[in-house]
């Protein structure tokens, strides 16, 4: 593909991303919509610790949780709007993330997916037993939606409909991919991929592996930690289910599934998880039978992912263009 | 008594490490279908506790070997991410695939032995007696096959080095499936030993496995003294804790315990020089 091809097929998608709430006024796809948008957002974000610096870590979910409940409870008990508690909340997230970097990445491969995966249980049972904090098991209710801007020629923007809440979403998903991007691209990113490459050369060329590392990790949790507070705002609704490491595996599986490593991989991946299940409404427990069937077929097939496979294909037809 | 639940599971899983090197978080859902397949034999054929309890190690055993078959062995030599996802995936399929057999029910597991007896000024239940003597025969059985028999020496020869291994003549492939056959056997003799006293539901494998990871990274990776200690020190941790602290907090203090350790000394107990 060459360079203008993309950027008319960018520009294609943004454009018909932006035109979808005026065709499609079913509230159960709109619904669909946001939740993906959503979803995508975390996976993007485990994307850059696990895809580019090369750590399977398995507490995303508690970082989703700590920004979903963060944002709730200041916006419940401090009565916060929604604008300042986003990036408070997505920066507690960070800080968790950095907090507990500090000696989960000290360790590597699978001893950091044990430490991390068993972090996130700690986080669970916090959120369910503390009652006084948290409302425990009940969860916490009616947590208000994104409150109207003030606009500068008077009246105000609103945010009630579907629409709206739509390209909220929308908007920081971009955000968040435009972020990712510009890191990625820069030379923070190139030393992440270094990482990834080999911890030990990495070193050898003056990296500080372990900087690097904590810097990639708090990112990444920030982007959970907005995707949560995302989620709380729109759900309304937030139970310690929500913190649970079955949301960390969850967004494990759109990111191997869509491709690790790559930036449009973990949004396909997500579209896919989350509109197939719904549209062939299949049971939820033949759901997850489902996954775990194609999760290992695929990582032993395929394990680059879907758009690591097109990708290899692509590259093998231009290889046989031009010998 | 639970810390010999745990030291049971966690030998299983540091086993499979020592040799396969992969983290098998499906581990814990191997210990769940055993505990299922002896109740299914219980009440549906009414054998004895003994006998099913063997089965269900021999059928365990067996399925050990066929998941190390079709999943593991195709990513062995792959990036060891791929052998984690693997086995999320494996989890997931399990624990669904026991939902659908046998429903989301919490059911019990008739017990032969609930009568308290006197020991030493203690009073136990039987069943609590015989976790505790069954788990350290299978340690004790354990240790004299690995260090006493000839299939014993080539697991450790394969975990020491598997290049020299090889070299000598030891088919690989069968030795991680031997490993495989008997960690899975092992975590199913401890579910059949534990359940007459807790009950037996679909996701009952998810805190054992977890905290068999706790105990293995406590004592180091593919070590088994290490895993026999951690397994106890993880018991007291969390009977000491529950007791005086919270029980509320009770799991709490595992995991608490599993950060201290990685902080201050990632390789754990036992463990060798290699982060």
């Amino acid at each position: 593909m060459n360079r203008m091809v993309r950027k008319w097929l960018i520009l294609m998608i943004l454009f018909i991303a932006v035109m979808i709430p005026l065709v499609v006024t079913n509230k159960y796809y709109m619904n669909i919509l946001i939740m993906s948008g959503i979803w995508s957002i975390v996976a993007l974000s485990l994307n850059l610790i696990l895809g580019y610096t090369g750590q399977v870590n398995l507490a995303h979910g508690a970082f989703f949780g700590i920004g979903a409940y963060a944002s709730a409870l200041m916006m419940l008990k401090l009565n916060m709007s929604f604008w300042f508690a986003l990036p408070l909340a997505a920066a507690i997230a960070g800080f968790f993330g950095f907090l507990i970097g500090l000696p989960a990445l000290r360790t590597r491969g699978s001893y950091f997916a044990i430490g991390t995966l068993c972090f996130n249980i700690i986080v669970t049972l916090i959120v369910d037993r503390w009652e006084g904090l948290t409302e425990g098991a009940r969860g916490l209710m009616g947590i208000p939606g994104p409150s109207p801007i003030p606009l500068p020629w008077g009246g105000e923007l609103t945010f009630k409909t579907m629409a709206a809440q739509y390209y909220i979403v929308l908007g920081f998903l971009l955000l968040t991919i435009f972020v990712l991007r510009r890191i990625i691209r820069s030379l923070v990113g190139r030393t992440f991929q270094a990482i990834r490459g080999n911890e030990e050369l990495a070193e050898a060329v003056g990296i500080h592996a372990m900087r690097t590392k904590i810097l990639s990790f708090t990112i990444s949790c920030f982007f959970a930690g907005v995707g949560g507070v995302l989620y709380a705002s729109y759900i309304g609704f937030l139970s310690p289910e929500l913190t649970d490491y079955h949301v960390s595996f969850d967004s494990l599986i759109y990111v191997m599934i869509g491709g690790v490593g790559t930036m449009v991989g973990p949004i396909i991946g997500t579209l896919l998880f989350v509109t197939l299940p719904e549209t062939l409404h299949i049971a939820a427990e033949f759901r997850l039978l489902l996954y775990g069937l194609i999760l290992m077929v695929m990582i032993i097939y395929l394990p680059r992912g879907i758009v690591g496979w097109m990708k290899g294909l692509m590259g093998r037809k231009r290889k046989q263009e031009a010998p | 008594m639970l810390g010999a639940v745990y030291s049971l599971v966690a030998l299983g899983l540091t086993l499979i490490y020592g040799i396969l090197h992969i983290p098998n978080f499906a581990h814990g859902h191997k210990y769940m279908w055993g505990a299922f397949t002896s109740l299914f034999l219980v009440v549906n054929f009414h054998t004895n506790y003994w006998v099913s309890l063997f089965i269900a190690m021999v059928v365990l055993g067996l399925a050990g070997v066929g998941v190390e078959r079709l999943v593991y062995r195709p990513l062995r030599n792959a990036p060891h991410v791929n052998s984690f996802i693997a086995a999320i995936g494996l989890l997931l399929f399990l624990e669904s695939l026991s939902l659908i057999f046998w429903g989301a029910d919490f059911r019990r597991f008739p017990s032969l032995y609930d009568k308290p007896i006197h020991l030493l000024g203690v009073a136990i239940t039987l069943q609590r007696l015989l976790v505790i003597v069954g788990a350290a025969l299978f340690i004790i059985l354990l240790q004299v096959f690995i260090k006493r028999t000839w299939l014993g020496a080539t697991i450790e020869a394969v975990a020491q080095n598997p290049e020299g291994a090889q070299l000598v003549g030891i088919s690989i492939d069968r030795v991680s499936s031997l490993t495989f056959g008997i960690g899975t056997a092992l975590a199913a003799g401890a579910a059949t030993l534990i359940a007459p006293i807790f009950l037996v539901y679909p996701t009952m494998g998810a805190m054992p496995n977890l905290k068999a990871f706790v105990v293995i990274i406590i004592g180091g990776m593919g070590s088994i003294p290490g895993a026999v200690l951690g397994g106890f020190m993880l018991g007291l941790i969390e009977a000491l804790g529950g007791g005086y602290i919270s029980t509320d907090y009770k799991d709490l203090f595992a995991f608490g315990a599993l950060v201290t350790f990685l902080t201050l000394r990632p390789t754990g107990l036992f463990g060798k020089g290699v982060r």
